[in-house]
């Protein structure tokens, strides 16, 4: 494992002041800049962010400095606790934002900013507020959680079972916030790189709900192309038209995805070597079709319904994969079918992907200190990996007012 | 309205959505993103540019939905790599571009001559994004993968998913989209750290560890507590767990297949549930606290699907709505693209113009910039449209020498 003290380097946004007035929808961008060697610094009422009662929390035990949520979403951030009741921690809160590049805004904190008088003592702020709806849009008042952005927003609708009686459903692990993260981030970064121009800051308003809309592949352009719907299937791609199943039970309990189903030549080959390989071809009924489908010339599935025999060994390449995955373990189907040349997946839960060879030796799991717990944790890690400029959990999330003593020094050096 | 990154030139060799998503991006504001694309096989690298949806009856490489969505605003050239002169003019645009893009699988820009070490000999500072599922580097770097297999790998498909089913996934490529991002990001990033230290840089982005970082909470539980998401009764990932709130899911309504998502965030959402339903059941000891709600989740679920159920779903959610309840319809594509004042009044869905398709509705952007906003005018580019801009205009080329390398099939 790598630990995440030793990487070199500086990161690319190194120098990049951000100040973050960020409930949950917005606190992930800030840490997408963190980790990128950004200097944010997360501003929290006195009693701590809401964040910090979340579960899950160390030991179970409930406080706030033990919720890993808080953990996770607020590496590489200093952290200090303002009073935005009383006159003198606004004043404090001006300062931090005249001397910042960014300013994240989401939530009930700071949604009274605004950028035309912010701007008057920082020309070249670049303030970025994310809501649920977009400022000033027709539904800006609704409450939202992010299953309600998901399943208004377009991606609940494509995902669930081929059973309809079963709800569709949202995918796990709040991603609607993610996804308006992800805009926030790559909006604030060409902002940052036209400043860099013209010397110009401005204002950026993502809406949580547009960037779900947007961010559902086919269920909307076959809407916007073609007028026509997609429906929900277990594990694969809504469409207009069903598909066959994808997944399939491994012999260890754990379920893999057989991707696409042999159609070339070669590839009825390897799966004819496959099952020689692992004692299986005896048991597989339809090994004479493979064979057959490997010595065809070239495989025309356009032609598919007008020739049955075509069918019949389209039909047996597929359930010789399932078949394989039957009777392998998920990880020996996929590394085995993989190594063949077939575009197939695990079925990995979060936690065994840091038990994966491939994120091992790429330095995926990384360490991170707690030293107040005396404790070293494992983190998910880099997402991209930088050469000359790399991602780095600089520090673990800030305990409460952990850096008060510190930026409100640099403030008051600053004639704050 | 000025373009914030029209200073910028991008050298695109992406495709599908995962690459192509990221360069849309930056072409929307701005950005000359010139793609490139094989003549010999007539620009199928992209599998989508002759897939459904169509606009009309009309079929082939320029008809395709998906590559004009993902594809506006961008210019787009052909150039022969299998032939030296194809080369030669790849060189010359590299040292005009400010970034390679590409998501091929590993090795194929290594295999053409265009690795980093030989794009960096060309330009010093150039910045080079390679995307893949697995990345350039580690053992799985052959493997192949698409969005569902970056999906399945990552823990995102099994994250989601209900009690003793088999895991959902995404209906979709939620990674093609999200790498995408990703790689936005990674240009982005490595643009500014030029700008700083003047130096470019290889960025190796590997989807499926761009997924794995997107269930944090869910990791550091079984890292610091020992518990997995794997285990009985989990995932059911229409119910919340960090923070815990019941109710919390997606309900059944009144007409066959349609669905309304409720989610009460505390004690005052329940009490306005309470009120607005007016169902006795509401008031019941055991659901008066959130520890109560939790242990009677099925029953509660079960109660609150019996309301839902005698109403419509835009219905219902507007009652709650009323109460400051998080609660909407499960909107259909229609109903969101088309009905939603909230997607009309943004401007979500302009109308772009491609040469052939004629006028079509594309994905905007969830943003708006007050000083430089997106546009999106132009729709994909058909094969080669711009080659005499690009190799005319931009490299010099004279329109015969156009011609001759057309005919020569370099072009």
């Amino acid at each position: 494992m790598t630990e995440a003290g030793d990487q070199p380097g500086p990161g690319a946004l190194e120098g990049v002041r951000v100040v973050e007035l960020c409930d949950e929808l917005g606190m992930f961008a800030g840490k997408l800049l963190a980790d990128m060697g950004a200097e944010v610094v997360k501003v929290e009422p006195p009693e701590g962010d809401r964040t910090r009662t979340y579960p899950p929390f160390v030991d179970d035990e409930p406080g706030p400095e033990r919720s890993l949520f808080f953990w996770h979403y607020n590496t590489s951030k200093a952290g200090v606790t303002l009073d935005l009741g009383a006159a003198a921690d606004r004043e404090r809160l001006r300062t931090l934002i005249d001397r910042a590049d960014i300013l994240l805004q989401s939530g009930e904190a700071g949604a009274e900013l605004e950028y035309e008088s912010l701007r008057e003592t920082n020309e070249g702020l670049i303030m970025v507020t994310l809501s649920p709806f977009g400022r000033g849009m027709p539904r800006e008042d609704e409450a939202s959680t992010d299953l309600t952005i998901l399943a208004g927003g377009g991606p609940v609708w494509n995902c669930g079972y081929d059973d309809h009686s079963l709800p569709p459903v949202r995918g796990g692990g709040n991603q609607g916030y993610h996804t308006a993260s992800h805009y926030a981030v790559m909006s604030a970064l060409v902002a940052l790189l036209y400043r860099d121009e013209t010397g110009q800051g401005q204002h950026i308003d993502v809406n949580a709900h547009a960037a779900a809309n947007v961010t559902t592949e086919a269920g909307t352009y076959t809407w916007l192309v073609a007028q026509e719907t997609v429906q929900r299937q277990t594990g694969r791609h809504a469409g207009v038209n069903p598909s066959m199943p994808s997944q399939v039970l491994c012999s260890d309990g754990r379920y893999v995805n057989t991707g696409i189903p042999p159609r070339r030549p070669e590839s009825f080959g390897a799966v004819c070597e496959w099952l020689r390989t692992t004692g299986l071809a005896e048991e597989f009924l339809e090994f004479p079709l493979l064979e057959e489908g490997m010595r065809r010339e070239r495989f025309d599935m356009s032609m598919l319904q007008q020739d049955e025999e075509l069918m019949a060994i389209f039909g047996a390449g597929r359930e010789a994969m399932n078949f394989l995955a039957s009777r392998l373990t998920s990880y020996e189907f996929f590394t085995g079918g993989q190594e063949r040349g077939f575009q197939i997946g695990i079925i990995y839960s979060p936690e065994e992907v840091l038990e994966d060879p491939h994120f091992i030796a790429r330095g995926f799991p990384v360490e991170v200190e707690h030293p107040e717990l005396e404790r070293t944790v494992t983190y998910p890690g880099a997402p991209y990996q930088f050469e000359a400029s790399p991602w780095r959990i600089r520090r673990r999330a800030p305990l409460l007012g952990e850096d008060n003593e510190r930026v409100f020094a640099e403030l008051a050096g600053d004639g704050g | 309205m000025p373009q914030a990154l029209s200073h910028l030139r991008i050298c695109d060799f992406t495709g599908q959505l995962a690459g192509a998503g990221a360069t849309r991006f930056l072409a929307a504001f701005g950005a000359q993103v010139i793609r490139i694309e094989d003549p010999v096989n007539q620009g199928r690298w992209d599998i989508l540019r002759g897939m459904p949806p169509y606009v009309d009856d009309r079929r082939g490489v320029e008809f395709g939905g998906p590559f004009n969505n993902h594809n506006v605003e961008k210019l787009g050239v052909t150039l022969n790599l299998r032939t030296e002169r194809g080369k030669e003019l790849l060189r010359e645009l590299v040292k005009v571009s400010d970034v390679v893009a590409e998501n091929f699988s590993a090795g194929v820009m290594e295999r053409w001559g265009f690795g980093y070490e030989e794009l960096q000999a060309i330009r010093e500072d150039i910045i080079y994004v390679s995307n893949c599922g697995f990345g350039h580097r580690g053992p799985y770097r052959d493997f192949k993968t698409w969005g569902p297999i970056v999906q399945a790998v990552s823990g995102l498909t099994f994250s989601s998913g209900l009690p003793d089913q088999p895991p959902a996934g995404w209906g979709y490529s939620y990674m093609d989209h999200t790498g995408a991002y990703y790689m936005a990001i990674a240009i982005l990033m490595a643009l500014r750290h030029r700008n700083r230290k003047g130096e470019g840089q290889w960025v190796d982005l590997g989807c499926t560890e761009a997924g794995a970082s997107l269930t944090g909470p869910a990791i550091l539980d079984y890292t610091v507590n020992g518990r997995p998401l794997r285990r009985q009764g989990s995932p059911n990932s229409n119910r919340n767990q960090f923070p815990a709130m019941a109710p919390h899911g997606i309900y059944p309504s009144r007409e066959e297949d349609t669905w309304v998502a409720i989610s009460c965030r505390e004690e005052r959402d329940w009490r306005a549930f309470g009120e607005v339903t007016g169902e006795a059941w509401t008031q019941e000891g055991r659901f008066s606290d959130l520890r109560g709600r939790l242990v009677a989740e099925d029953a509660l679920d079960e109660l609150v699907a019996g309301w839902t159920r005698a109403r419509g779903n835009f219905e219902a959610a507007a009652l709650l709505q009323g109460a400051g309840i998080p609660a909407t319809a499960v909107q259909r594509p229609q109903e969101r693209i088309d009905q939603d004042p909230n997607t009309a009044a943004w401007g979500l869905w302009p109308t772009v113009k491609h040469r052939d398709m004629g006028d079509v509705r594309v994905d905007g952007l969830p943003v708006h910039f007050s000083e430089t906003d997106w546009r999106m005018e132009r729709g994909g580019p058909c094969l080669g449209e711009h080659n005499e801009e690009v190799f005319g205009g931009l490299l010099g080329l004279t329109s015969e020498e156009i011609a001759s390398l057309t005919e020569e099939g370099v072009l």
